[in-house]
Protein backbone atom coordinates (compact mmCIF):
# COMPACT_ATOMS: atom_id res chain seq x y z
CA UNK A 1 0.00 0.00 0.00
CA UNK A 2 1.40 3.37 -1.12
CA UNK A 3 1.82 6.14 1.29
CA UNK A 4 1.60 9.67 -0.06
CA UNK A 5 4.83 10.34 1.74
CA UNK A 6 6.73 7.74 -0.22
CA UNK A 7 5.51 9.13 -3.57
CA UNK A 8 6.54 12.64 -2.67
CA UNK A 9 9.99 11.54 -1.70
CA UNK A 10 10.55 9.53 -4.90
CA UNK A 11 10.72 11.86 -7.91
CA UNK A 12 10.91 9.05 -10.48
CA UNK A 13 7.84 7.33 -9.13
CA UNK A 14 5.98 10.63 -8.89
CA UNK A 15 6.72 11.43 -12.55
CA UNK A 16 5.45 8.07 -13.71
CA UNK A 17 2.28 8.37 -11.66
CA UNK A 18 1.72 11.95 -12.83
CA UNK A 19 2.04 10.89 -16.46
CA UNK A 20 -0.46 8.09 -15.91
CA UNK A 21 -2.92 10.44 -14.23
CA UNK A 22 -2.65 13.01 -17.02
CA UNK A 23 -2.95 10.46 -19.84
CA UNK A 24 -6.25 9.18 -18.49
CA UNK A 25 -8.06 12.23 -19.85
CA UNK A 26 -6.66 11.75 -23.34
CA UNK A 27 -6.99 7.99 -23.42
CA UNK A 28 -10.62 8.07 -22.32
CA UNK A 29 -11.41 10.34 -25.25
CA UNK A 30 -9.27 8.71 -27.91
CA UNK A 31 -9.34 4.94 -27.40
CA UNK A 32 -13.11 4.45 -27.75
CA UNK A 33 -12.97 6.03 -31.23
CA UNK A 34 -11.07 3.00 -32.44
CA UNK A 35 -13.87 0.71 -31.35
CA UNK A 36 -17.07 2.64 -32.02
CA UNK A 37 -18.60 1.69 -35.38
CA UNK A 38 -19.48 4.51 -37.73
CA UNK A 39 -16.96 7.12 -36.57
CA UNK A 40 -15.91 7.43 -40.21
CA UNK A 41 -18.84 7.97 -42.53
CA UNK A 42 -19.37 5.55 -45.38
CA UNK A 43 -19.23 7.63 -48.56
CA UNK A 44 -18.15 7.07 -52.15
CA UNK A 45 -15.51 9.05 -53.93
CA UNK A 46 -12.88 9.78 -51.30
CA UNK A 47 -9.50 8.74 -52.68
CA UNK A 48 -5.86 9.37 -51.79
CA UNK A 49 -4.22 12.32 -53.54
CA UNK A 50 -2.57 11.84 -56.92
CA UNK A 51 1.22 12.40 -57.00
CA UNK A 52 0.82 15.99 -58.26
CA UNK A 53 -1.85 16.83 -55.69
CA UNK A 54 0.29 15.24 -53.01
CA UNK A 55 3.26 17.47 -53.87
CA UNK A 56 0.86 20.41 -53.86
CA UNK A 57 -0.25 19.42 -50.41
CA UNK A 58 3.36 19.24 -49.25
CA UNK A 59 3.84 22.81 -50.50
CA UNK A 60 0.66 23.85 -48.69
CA UNK A 61 2.12 22.45 -45.49
CA UNK A 62 5.60 23.85 -46.17
CA UNK A 63 4.27 27.37 -46.71
CA UNK A 64 2.22 27.12 -43.53
CA UNK A 65 -1.12 27.78 -45.23
CA UNK A 66 -2.79 25.98 -42.31
CA UNK A 67 -1.72 28.80 -40.02
CA UNK A 68 -4.33 31.07 -41.58
CA UNK A 69 -6.66 28.69 -43.41
CA UNK A 70 -8.67 25.91 -41.82
CA UNK A 71 -10.01 22.93 -43.73
CA UNK A 72 -12.87 22.06 -41.45
CA UNK A 73 -16.39 23.27 -42.08
CA UNK A 74 -18.28 22.87 -38.85
CA UNK A 75 -21.95 21.89 -38.74
CA UNK A 76 -23.25 25.42 -38.20
CA UNK A 77 -25.73 27.21 -40.42
CA UNK A 78 -23.51 30.20 -41.18
CA UNK A 79 -20.62 27.94 -42.22
CA UNK A 80 -22.88 25.73 -44.30
CA UNK A 81 -24.18 28.78 -46.17
CA UNK A 82 -20.76 30.26 -46.78
CA UNK A 83 -18.54 27.25 -47.35
CA UNK A 84 -20.84 24.35 -48.20
CA UNK A 85 -21.57 20.99 -46.61
CA UNK A 86 -19.84 20.38 -43.29
CA UNK A 87 -16.63 18.39 -43.48
CA UNK A 88 -16.80 14.64 -42.93
CA UNK A 89 -14.27 12.55 -41.06
CA UNK A 90 -14.15 10.36 -44.16
CA UNK A 91 -12.91 13.26 -46.26
CA UNK A 92 -9.66 13.56 -44.36
CA UNK A 93 -9.09 9.86 -43.84
CA UNK A 94 -6.06 9.88 -46.17
CA UNK A 95 -4.62 13.15 -44.82
CA UNK A 96 -1.49 12.64 -42.74
CA UNK A 97 -1.33 14.99 -40.99
CA UNK A 98 -4.81 16.40 -41.47
CA UNK A 99 -5.09 20.11 -42.31
CA UNK A 100 -8.14 20.95 -40.19
CA UNK A 101 -6.35 23.90 -38.67
CA UNK A 102 -7.65 26.02 -35.85
CA UNK A 103 -7.22 29.55 -37.15
CA UNK A 104 -9.11 31.46 -39.80
CA UNK A 105 -7.33 34.64 -40.74
CA UNK A 106 -8.36 33.70 -44.27
CA UNK A 107 -11.44 31.72 -45.25
CA UNK A 108 -11.89 28.01 -44.76
CA UNK A 109 -10.55 26.04 -47.74
CA UNK A 110 -12.19 22.65 -47.17
CA UNK A 111 -14.41 23.09 -50.26
CA UNK A 112 -12.49 25.63 -52.28
CA UNK A 113 -11.92 23.10 -55.09
CA UNK A 114 -13.52 24.16 -58.39
CA UNK A 115 -15.02 27.26 -56.77
CA UNK A 116 -12.65 29.48 -58.74
CA UNK A 117 -10.84 28.91 -62.02
CA UNK A 118 -7.18 27.82 -62.14
CA UNK A 119 -6.44 31.22 -63.59
CA UNK A 120 -7.96 32.92 -60.55
CA UNK A 121 -6.00 30.72 -58.16
CA UNK A 122 -2.73 31.55 -59.93
CA UNK A 123 -3.44 35.29 -60.14
CA UNK A 124 -4.54 35.30 -56.51
CA UNK A 125 -1.48 33.41 -55.27
CA UNK A 126 0.81 35.75 -57.20
CA UNK A 127 -0.86 38.89 -55.84
CA UNK A 128 -3.85 38.30 -53.56
CA UNK A 129 -4.66 42.01 -53.29
CA UNK A 130 -5.15 42.25 -57.05
CA UNK A 131 -8.17 39.97 -56.65
CA UNK A 132 -9.33 40.78 -53.14
CA UNK A 133 -8.22 44.32 -52.26
CA UNK A 134 -8.86 43.94 -48.53
CA UNK A 135 -6.85 40.70 -48.26
CA UNK A 136 -3.82 40.48 -45.96
CA UNK A 137 -2.43 37.35 -47.58
CA UNK A 138 1.27 37.36 -48.52
CA UNK A 139 2.38 36.96 -52.14
CA UNK A 140 3.41 33.55 -53.43
CA UNK A 141 4.66 34.51 -56.88
CA UNK A 142 7.87 32.58 -56.37
CA UNK A 143 5.91 29.32 -56.68
CA UNK A 144 5.43 30.14 -60.35
CA UNK A 145 9.19 30.47 -60.81
CA UNK A 146 10.21 27.43 -58.77
CA UNK A 147 10.38 24.20 -60.76
CA UNK A 148 8.65 21.38 -58.92
CA UNK A 149 11.07 18.81 -57.51
CA UNK A 150 9.23 15.56 -57.98
CA UNK A 151 12.22 13.22 -57.93
CA UNK A 152 11.20 11.88 -54.53
CA UNK A 153 7.45 11.75 -54.99
CA UNK A 154 7.51 7.94 -54.97
CA UNK A 155 9.28 7.95 -51.59
CA UNK A 156 6.70 10.35 -50.22
CA UNK A 157 3.92 8.03 -51.35
CA UNK A 158 5.72 5.03 -49.88
CA UNK A 159 5.97 6.84 -46.55
CA UNK A 160 2.24 7.55 -46.56
CA UNK A 161 1.62 3.93 -47.50
CA UNK A 162 3.20 2.96 -44.17
CA UNK A 163 0.58 5.03 -42.38
CA UNK A 164 -2.21 3.17 -44.15
CA UNK A 165 -2.87 5.26 -47.25
CA UNK A 166 -3.59 2.75 -50.03
CA UNK A 167 -0.87 3.69 -52.51
CA UNK A 168 0.08 0.50 -54.32
CA UNK A 169 3.58 -0.86 -54.62
CA UNK A 170 2.80 -4.23 -56.17
CA UNK A 171 0.31 -5.88 -58.47
CA UNK A 172 -1.92 -7.25 -55.70
CA UNK A 173 -2.31 -3.83 -54.09
CA UNK A 174 -2.91 -2.27 -57.50
CA UNK A 175 -5.66 -4.78 -58.22
CA UNK A 176 -7.33 -4.06 -54.92
CA UNK A 177 -7.18 -0.32 -55.70
CA UNK A 178 -8.82 -0.96 -59.07
CA UNK A 179 -11.64 -2.66 -57.19
CA UNK A 180 -11.95 0.14 -54.63
CA UNK A 181 -11.33 3.29 -56.68
CA UNK A 182 -11.69 2.24 -60.33
CA UNK A 183 -8.92 1.88 -62.88
CA UNK A 184 -8.25 5.56 -63.64
CA UNK A 185 -7.64 6.42 -60.02
CA UNK A 186 -5.80 3.17 -59.24
CA UNK A 187 -3.25 3.97 -61.96
CA UNK A 188 -2.56 7.31 -60.26
CA UNK A 189 -2.00 5.61 -56.90
CA UNK A 190 0.70 3.31 -58.23
CA UNK A 191 4.00 4.22 -56.57
CA UNK A 192 5.95 2.53 -59.35
CA UNK A 193 4.69 5.07 -61.91
CA UNK A 194 4.56 8.06 -59.60
CA UNK A 195 6.82 10.41 -61.54
CA UNK A 196 5.32 9.54 -64.89
CA UNK A 197 1.80 10.07 -63.53
CA UNK A 198 2.77 13.38 -61.97
CA UNK A 199 4.12 14.71 -65.24
CA UNK A 200 1.11 13.37 -67.10
CA UNK A 201 -1.36 15.11 -64.79
CA UNK A 202 0.59 18.37 -64.86
CA UNK A 203 0.45 18.37 -68.66
CA UNK A 204 -2.85 16.72 -69.48
CA UNK A 205 -4.96 16.97 -66.34
CA UNK A 206 -6.85 14.27 -64.52
CA UNK A 207 -10.44 13.34 -63.78
CA UNK A 208 -12.02 15.74 -66.25
CA UNK A 209 -9.89 18.72 -65.23
CA UNK A 210 -7.52 20.05 -67.89
CA UNK A 211 -3.81 20.08 -67.05
CA UNK A 212 -1.37 22.96 -67.12
CA UNK A 213 -2.73 24.38 -63.89
CA UNK A 214 -0.56 27.50 -63.82
CA UNK A 215 -1.22 28.51 -67.42
CA UNK A 216 2.41 28.03 -68.43
CA UNK A 217 2.78 24.75 -70.28
CA UNK A 218 6.54 24.98 -70.70
CA UNK A 219 7.44 23.58 -67.29
CA UNK A 220 6.07 22.00 -64.13
CA UNK A 221 6.26 24.43 -61.23
CA UNK A 222 5.27 24.37 -57.60
CA UNK A 223 2.34 26.53 -58.67
CA UNK A 224 1.01 23.68 -60.84
CA UNK A 225 1.12 21.33 -57.88
CA UNK A 226 -0.46 23.71 -55.37
CA UNK A 227 -3.30 24.69 -57.71
CA UNK A 228 -3.95 21.03 -58.56
CA UNK A 229 -4.23 20.36 -54.82
CA UNK A 230 -6.48 23.37 -54.13
CA UNK A 231 -8.79 22.41 -56.99
CA UNK A 232 -9.46 18.94 -55.58
CA UNK A 233 -10.22 20.09 -52.02
CA UNK A 234 -13.69 19.05 -50.93
CA UNK A 235 -14.75 17.87 -54.37
CA UNK A 236 -14.37 14.12 -53.92
CA UNK A 237 -17.75 13.44 -52.31
CA UNK A 238 -20.83 14.15 -54.41
CA UNK A 239 -23.31 15.28 -51.76
CA UNK A 240 -26.14 15.32 -54.29
CA UNK A 241 -26.12 11.53 -54.04
CA UNK A 242 -27.08 11.58 -50.38
CA UNK A 243 -30.01 12.78 -48.31
CA UNK A 244 -29.17 15.94 -46.47
CA UNK A 245 -29.43 14.10 -43.17
CA UNK A 246 -27.43 11.07 -44.32
CA UNK A 247 -24.53 11.86 -42.00
CA UNK A 248 -26.49 12.70 -38.87
CA UNK A 249 -26.46 9.11 -37.71
CA UNK A 250 -22.67 9.00 -37.59
CA UNK A 251 -22.55 11.33 -34.59
CA UNK B 1 17.49 18.14 6.54
CA UNK B 2 16.01 17.24 9.84
CA UNK B 3 12.65 15.59 10.11
CA UNK B 4 12.01 16.97 13.48
CA UNK B 5 9.54 16.83 16.13
CA UNK B 6 5.98 17.87 16.70
CA UNK B 7 4.48 21.13 15.49
CA UNK B 8 4.01 24.01 17.83
CA UNK B 9 1.01 25.37 15.85
CA UNK B 10 -2.61 24.27 15.57
CA UNK B 11 -4.11 23.02 12.26
CA UNK B 12 -0.90 21.93 10.62
CA UNK B 13 -0.13 18.63 8.91
CA UNK B 14 1.94 17.82 11.93
CA UNK B 15 5.29 17.66 10.18
CA UNK B 16 8.13 20.07 10.67
CA UNK B 17 10.93 20.32 8.11
CA UNK B 18 14.20 22.16 8.48
CA UNK B 19 13.56 23.16 12.04
CA UNK B 20 10.57 25.44 11.50
CA UNK B 21 9.02 24.80 8.08
CA UNK B 22 5.42 23.67 8.54
CA UNK B 23 2.30 23.23 6.44
CA UNK B 24 -1.16 24.45 7.42
CA UNK B 25 -3.96 21.97 7.07
CA UNK B 26 -6.96 24.34 6.91
CA UNK B 27 -10.27 23.12 5.52
CA UNK B 28 -11.22 24.28 1.99
CA UNK B 29 -13.56 27.28 1.81
CA UNK B 30 -17.16 26.10 1.96
CA UNK B 31 -18.24 27.98 -1.21
CA UNK B 32 -15.45 26.32 -3.16
CA UNK B 33 -16.23 22.87 -1.84
CA UNK B 34 -19.93 23.13 -2.66
CA UNK B 35 -19.21 24.47 -6.17
CA UNK B 36 -16.97 21.48 -6.66
CA UNK B 37 -19.75 19.08 -5.61
CA UNK B 38 -22.19 20.96 -7.86
CA UNK B 39 -19.97 20.44 -10.91
CA UNK B 40 -19.90 16.70 -10.17
CA UNK B 41 -23.68 16.63 -10.00
CA UNK B 42 -23.85 18.66 -13.22
CA UNK B 43 -21.60 16.11 -14.93
CA UNK B 44 -23.85 13.23 -13.82
CA UNK B 45 -26.94 14.96 -15.23
CA UNK B 46 -25.03 15.80 -18.42
CA UNK B 47 -24.02 12.15 -18.91
CA UNK B 48 -27.65 11.20 -18.57
CA UNK B 49 -28.97 13.73 -21.11
CA UNK B 50 -26.24 14.01 -23.74
CA UNK B 51 -24.00 11.54 -25.63
CA UNK B 52 -21.30 10.52 -23.19
CA UNK B 53 -19.69 7.22 -22.32
CA UNK B 54 -18.49 4.70 -24.89
CA UNK B 55 -20.14 1.31 -24.43
CA UNK B 56 -18.88 -1.57 -26.54
CA UNK B 57 -19.13 -0.56 -30.19
CA UNK B 58 -21.46 2.33 -29.52
CA UNK B 59 -21.99 4.94 -26.89
CA UNK B 60 -24.65 6.20 -24.49
CA UNK B 61 -26.72 8.57 -26.61
CA UNK B 62 -28.47 10.34 -23.74
CA UNK B 63 -32.14 11.16 -23.29
CA UNK B 64 -32.08 14.48 -25.10
CA UNK B 65 -33.48 14.30 -28.64
CA UNK B 66 -33.76 16.57 -31.66
CA UNK B 67 -36.56 16.56 -34.22
CA UNK B 68 -35.97 17.69 -37.77
CA UNK B 69 -37.27 17.22 -41.29
CA UNK B 70 -34.90 16.02 -44.03
CA UNK B 71 -34.97 17.04 -47.68
CA UNK B 72 -37.34 14.20 -48.50
CA UNK B 73 -39.83 15.68 -46.07
CA UNK B 74 -39.44 12.80 -43.59
CA UNK B 75 -39.73 13.69 -39.94
CA UNK B 76 -36.81 12.26 -37.99
CA UNK B 77 -35.86 12.10 -34.35
CA UNK B 78 -32.21 11.81 -33.44
CA UNK B 79 -30.24 11.73 -30.23
CA UNK B 80 -28.67 15.09 -29.51
CA UNK B 81 -25.73 15.89 -31.77
CA UNK B 82 -24.47 18.93 -33.63
CA UNK B 83 -25.37 17.58 -37.05
CA UNK B 84 -29.01 17.03 -36.07
CA UNK B 85 -28.95 20.44 -34.42
CA UNK B 86 -27.81 21.91 -37.73
CA UNK B 87 -30.70 20.18 -39.53
CA UNK B 88 -33.11 21.73 -37.05
CA UNK B 89 -31.49 25.13 -37.44
CA UNK B 90 -31.66 24.89 -41.25
CA UNK B 91 -35.30 23.78 -41.02
CA UNK B 92 -36.21 26.85 -38.99
CA UNK B 93 -34.36 29.23 -41.30
CA UNK B 94 -35.80 27.54 -44.39
CA UNK B 95 -39.31 27.87 -42.99
CA UNK B 96 -38.78 31.59 -42.50
CA UNK B 97 -37.31 32.06 -45.99
CA UNK B 98 -39.69 29.69 -47.74
CA UNK B 99 -42.38 32.24 -48.65
CA UNK B 100 -39.71 34.36 -50.32
CA UNK B 101 -37.92 31.54 -52.12
CA UNK B 102 -41.23 30.10 -53.29
CA UNK B 103 -42.08 33.49 -54.66
CA UNK B 104 -38.69 33.79 -56.37
CA UNK B 105 -39.18 30.39 -58.00
CA UNK B 106 -42.75 31.13 -59.04
CA UNK B 107 -42.31 34.68 -60.32
CA UNK B 108 -41.14 35.01 -63.93
CA UNK B 109 -38.23 37.40 -64.40
CA UNK B 110 -40.24 40.16 -66.03
CA UNK B 111 -42.74 40.24 -63.15
CA UNK B 112 -40.16 40.66 -60.39
CA UNK B 113 -39.84 44.41 -60.77
CA UNK B 114 -43.58 44.79 -60.14
CA UNK B 115 -43.18 43.43 -56.60
CA UNK B 116 -41.09 45.81 -54.46
CA UNK B 117 -41.03 43.53 -51.44
CA UNK B 118 -39.72 40.59 -53.46
CA UNK B 119 -37.25 42.85 -55.19
CA UNK B 120 -35.99 44.04 -51.83
CA UNK B 121 -35.43 40.48 -50.68
CA UNK B 122 -33.64 39.58 -53.91
CA UNK B 123 -31.30 42.55 -53.78
CA UNK B 124 -30.29 42.00 -50.16
CA UNK B 125 -30.03 38.20 -50.41
CA UNK B 126 -28.35 38.52 -53.81
CA UNK B 127 -25.74 40.85 -52.39
CA UNK B 128 -24.72 38.29 -49.77
CA UNK B 129 -24.52 35.51 -52.36
CA UNK B 130 -22.59 37.76 -54.72
CA UNK B 131 -20.00 38.66 -52.09
CA UNK B 132 -19.50 35.01 -51.14
CA UNK B 133 -19.30 33.57 -54.62
CA UNK B 134 -18.83 36.14 -57.36
CA UNK B 135 -16.84 39.01 -55.85
CA UNK B 136 -13.58 37.07 -55.91
CA UNK B 137 -13.40 37.62 -59.68
CA UNK B 138 -15.97 40.30 -60.53
CA UNK B 139 -15.00 42.33 -57.44
CA UNK B 140 -17.30 43.41 -54.69
CA UNK B 141 -19.19 46.04 -56.66
CA UNK B 142 -19.44 43.90 -59.79
CA UNK B 143 -17.06 46.28 -61.54
CA UNK B 144 -15.00 43.40 -62.85
CA UNK B 145 -11.28 43.22 -63.22
CA UNK B 146 -9.35 44.24 -66.28
CA UNK B 147 -7.61 41.28 -67.89
CA UNK B 148 -9.59 38.86 -65.82
CA UNK B 149 -13.33 39.14 -65.39
CA UNK B 150 -15.81 41.40 -67.20
CA UNK B 151 -17.54 44.39 -65.68
CA UNK B 152 -21.12 43.50 -64.77
CA UNK B 153 -22.31 47.03 -64.20
CA UNK B 154 -22.12 48.25 -67.79
CA UNK B 155 -24.43 47.26 -70.64
CA UNK B 156 -21.75 45.42 -72.61
CA UNK B 157 -22.31 41.69 -72.44
CA UNK B 158 -20.17 38.91 -73.88
CA UNK B 159 -22.84 36.23 -73.60
CA UNK B 160 -25.96 38.33 -73.34
CA UNK B 161 -27.41 40.47 -70.60
CA UNK B 162 -30.97 39.20 -70.47
CA UNK B 163 -32.21 37.49 -67.29
CA UNK B 164 -32.22 34.12 -69.04
CA UNK B 165 -28.72 34.52 -70.44
CA UNK B 166 -27.28 35.63 -67.11
CA UNK B 167 -28.97 32.69 -65.43
CA UNK B 168 -27.53 30.35 -68.07
CA UNK B 169 -24.06 31.82 -67.59
CA UNK B 170 -24.15 31.35 -63.82
CA UNK B 171 -25.61 27.86 -64.03
CA UNK B 172 -23.23 26.34 -66.56
CA UNK B 173 -20.22 28.61 -66.39
CA UNK B 174 -18.32 29.99 -69.39
CA UNK B 175 -14.98 29.43 -71.01
CA UNK B 176 -13.80 31.98 -73.54
CA UNK B 177 -11.50 30.70 -76.27
CA UNK B 178 -9.88 32.57 -79.14
CA UNK B 179 -7.35 30.60 -81.18
CA UNK B 180 -3.94 32.23 -81.62
CA UNK B 181 -4.05 34.39 -84.77
CA UNK B 182 -7.61 33.24 -85.23
CA UNK B 183 -6.35 29.77 -86.06
CA UNK B 184 -4.36 30.95 -89.05
CA UNK B 185 -0.77 30.46 -87.92
CA UNK B 186 0.61 31.62 -91.28
CA UNK B 187 -0.28 35.27 -90.61
CA UNK B 188 2.90 37.34 -90.66
CA UNK B 189 3.83 39.93 -88.10
CA UNK B 190 3.04 42.71 -90.57
CA UNK B 191 -0.38 41.22 -91.20
CA UNK B 192 -1.11 41.00 -87.47
CA UNK B 193 -0.02 44.63 -87.14
CA UNK B 194 -2.44 45.58 -89.90
CA UNK B 195 -5.23 43.62 -88.20
CA UNK B 196 -4.53 45.37 -84.90
CA UNK B 197 -4.75 48.73 -86.66
CA UNK B 198 -8.08 47.77 -88.21
CA UNK B 199 -9.48 46.46 -84.91
CA UNK B 200 -8.50 49.70 -83.17
CA UNK B 201 -10.08 51.76 -85.94
CA UNK B 202 -13.37 49.93 -85.32
CA UNK B 203 -13.73 51.67 -81.98
CA UNK B 204 -12.92 55.08 -83.39
CA UNK B 205 -9.13 55.21 -82.93
CA UNK B 206 -7.32 57.26 -85.58
CA UNK B 207 -5.00 54.76 -87.23
CA UNK B 208 -2.78 54.57 -90.31
CA UNK B 209 -5.22 54.41 -93.24
CA UNK B 210 -3.16 52.04 -95.37
CA UNK B 211 -2.74 49.54 -92.56
CA UNK B 212 -6.43 49.81 -91.66
CA UNK B 213 -7.28 49.04 -95.28
CA UNK B 214 -4.99 46.01 -95.29
CA UNK B 215 -6.37 44.89 -91.91
CA UNK B 216 -9.93 45.27 -93.15
CA UNK B 217 -9.18 42.86 -95.98
CA UNK B 218 -7.50 40.38 -93.67
CA UNK B 219 -10.32 40.64 -91.10
CA UNK B 220 -12.87 39.67 -93.71
CA UNK B 221 -10.52 37.42 -95.67
CA UNK B 222 -7.48 35.37 -94.77
CA UNK B 223 -7.67 36.15 -91.06
CA UNK B 224 -11.24 34.88 -90.91
CA UNK B 225 -11.83 37.08 -87.85
CA UNK B 226 -15.36 37.80 -89.07
CA UNK B 227 -16.24 34.14 -88.46
CA UNK B 228 -16.55 34.85 -84.73
CA UNK B 229 -16.51 38.61 -84.39
CA UNK B 230 -18.99 39.17 -87.23
CA UNK B 231 -18.57 41.10 -90.47
CA UNK B 232 -19.28 44.32 -88.61
CA UNK B 233 -16.93 43.39 -85.73
CA UNK B 234 -19.74 43.58 -83.22
CA UNK B 235 -19.16 40.11 -81.86
CA UNK B 236 -21.57 37.25 -81.35
CA UNK B 237 -23.16 36.67 -77.97
CA UNK B 238 -24.05 33.08 -78.85
CA UNK B 239 -20.36 32.17 -78.68
CA UNK B 240 -19.16 34.99 -76.46
CA UNK B 241 -16.94 36.70 -79.00
CA UNK B 242 -16.24 40.27 -78.06
CA UNK B 243 -17.74 43.36 -79.61
CA UNK B 244 -14.72 45.16 -81.11
CA UNK B 245 -16.55 48.34 -82.03
CA UNK B 246 -17.18 49.66 -78.53
CA UNK B 247 -14.39 51.13 -76.47
CA UNK B 248 -14.65 48.41 -73.83
CA UNK B 249 -11.56 46.26 -73.51
CA UNK B 250 -11.19 43.23 -71.26
CA UNK B 251 -8.01 41.53 -72.45
CA UNK B 252 -6.02 44.00 -74.56
CA UNK B 253 -4.64 46.76 -72.39
CA UNK B 254 -5.70 49.56 -74.72
CA UNK B 255 -6.94 51.87 -71.98
CA UNK B 256 -3.55 51.68 -70.27
CA UNK B 257 -1.61 52.41 -73.47
CA UNK B 258 -0.44 55.97 -73.98
CA UNK B 259 0.69 55.97 -77.61
CA UNK B 260 -0.79 54.48 -80.77
CA UNK B 261 2.15 52.06 -80.95
CA UNK B 262 1.40 50.77 -77.45
CA UNK B 263 -2.23 50.28 -78.36
CA UNK B 264 -1.28 48.31 -81.44
CA UNK B 265 1.14 46.23 -79.37
CA UNK B 266 -1.58 45.49 -76.79
CA UNK B 267 -4.01 44.25 -79.43
CA UNK B 268 -1.29 42.35 -81.25
CA UNK B 269 -0.42 40.50 -78.05
CA UNK B 270 -3.96 39.15 -77.82
CA UNK B 271 -4.15 38.24 -81.52
CA UNK B 272 -0.78 36.50 -81.40
CA UNK B 273 -1.35 34.40 -78.32
CA UNK B 274 -5.11 33.99 -78.57
CA UNK B 275 -7.18 33.56 -75.45
CA UNK B 276 -7.79 30.46 -73.44
CA UNK B 277 -8.81 32.09 -70.23
CA UNK B 278 -11.85 33.85 -68.98
CA UNK B 279 -13.03 30.67 -67.29
CA UNK B 280 -16.15 31.13 -65.24
CA UNK B 281 -16.92 28.04 -63.13
CA UNK B 282 -20.35 26.40 -63.29
CA UNK B 283 -22.33 27.10 -60.14
CA UNK B 284 -25.11 24.56 -60.51
CA UNK B 285 -23.38 22.08 -58.22
CA UNK B 286 -22.74 24.64 -55.52
CA UNK B 287 -25.83 26.85 -55.52
CA UNK B 288 -29.52 25.93 -55.62
CA UNK B 289 -31.73 26.88 -58.56
CA UNK B 290 -33.42 29.58 -56.48
CA UNK B 291 -30.07 31.02 -55.44
CA UNK B 292 -28.91 31.16 -59.06
CA UNK B 293 -32.15 32.83 -60.13
CA UNK B 294 -31.73 35.31 -57.31
CA UNK B 295 -28.17 36.07 -58.40
CA UNK B 296 -29.27 36.46 -62.02
CA UNK B 297 -31.70 39.17 -60.96
CA UNK B 298 -29.08 40.80 -58.72
CA UNK B 299 -26.50 40.90 -61.53
CA UNK B 300 -29.11 42.11 -64.00
CA UNK B 301 -29.96 44.96 -61.65
CA UNK B 302 -26.34 45.98 -61.15
CA UNK B 303 -26.87 48.43 -63.92
CA UNK B 304 -26.53 46.87 -67.31
CA UNK B 305 -29.27 44.25 -67.60
CA UNK B 306 -31.09 44.03 -70.88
Amino acid sequence: MFKHDSIEKNVGLMMVLMMLAISVGGLVEIIPLFFINDTIEKVDGVRPYTPLELRGRDIYVREGCFLCHSQMIRPFRDEQLRYGHYSLAAESQYDHPFQWGSKRTGPDLARVGKKYSNEWQVAHLMDPQSMVPESVMPHYGFLEKTPLDYSDVGDRMAALRLTGVPYSSNQAEYDSNVKQFGEDVAKMLDIRNAQKNLVDQAQNGFGGAPGNYDGDASNITEMDALVAYLQVLGTMVDFKKYDNDQFVKYR
Amino acid sequence: MSHATESKFQNTTGHVWDDDLQEYNNPLPAWWLWTFYATIIFALIYWFMYPSWPVGKGFLTGTNTIEYVNDKGEKKVSHWNTRALLMQDMNEAAAKQKPYFDKVAATPFDKINADPELKGFIVSAGKVLFQDNCAACHQSGGQGKFGFAPNLTDDDWLYGGSYDKIQETITNGRHGIMPAKGGNASLTDAQVTALANYVLSLSGEQMDAAKVQQGDELFHGAGACFGCHGADGKGNQAIGSANLTDKIWLWANVPGAKTADEKVAAVKAVINSGLNKGVMPAWKGRLSDEQIKLLAVYVHELGGGK
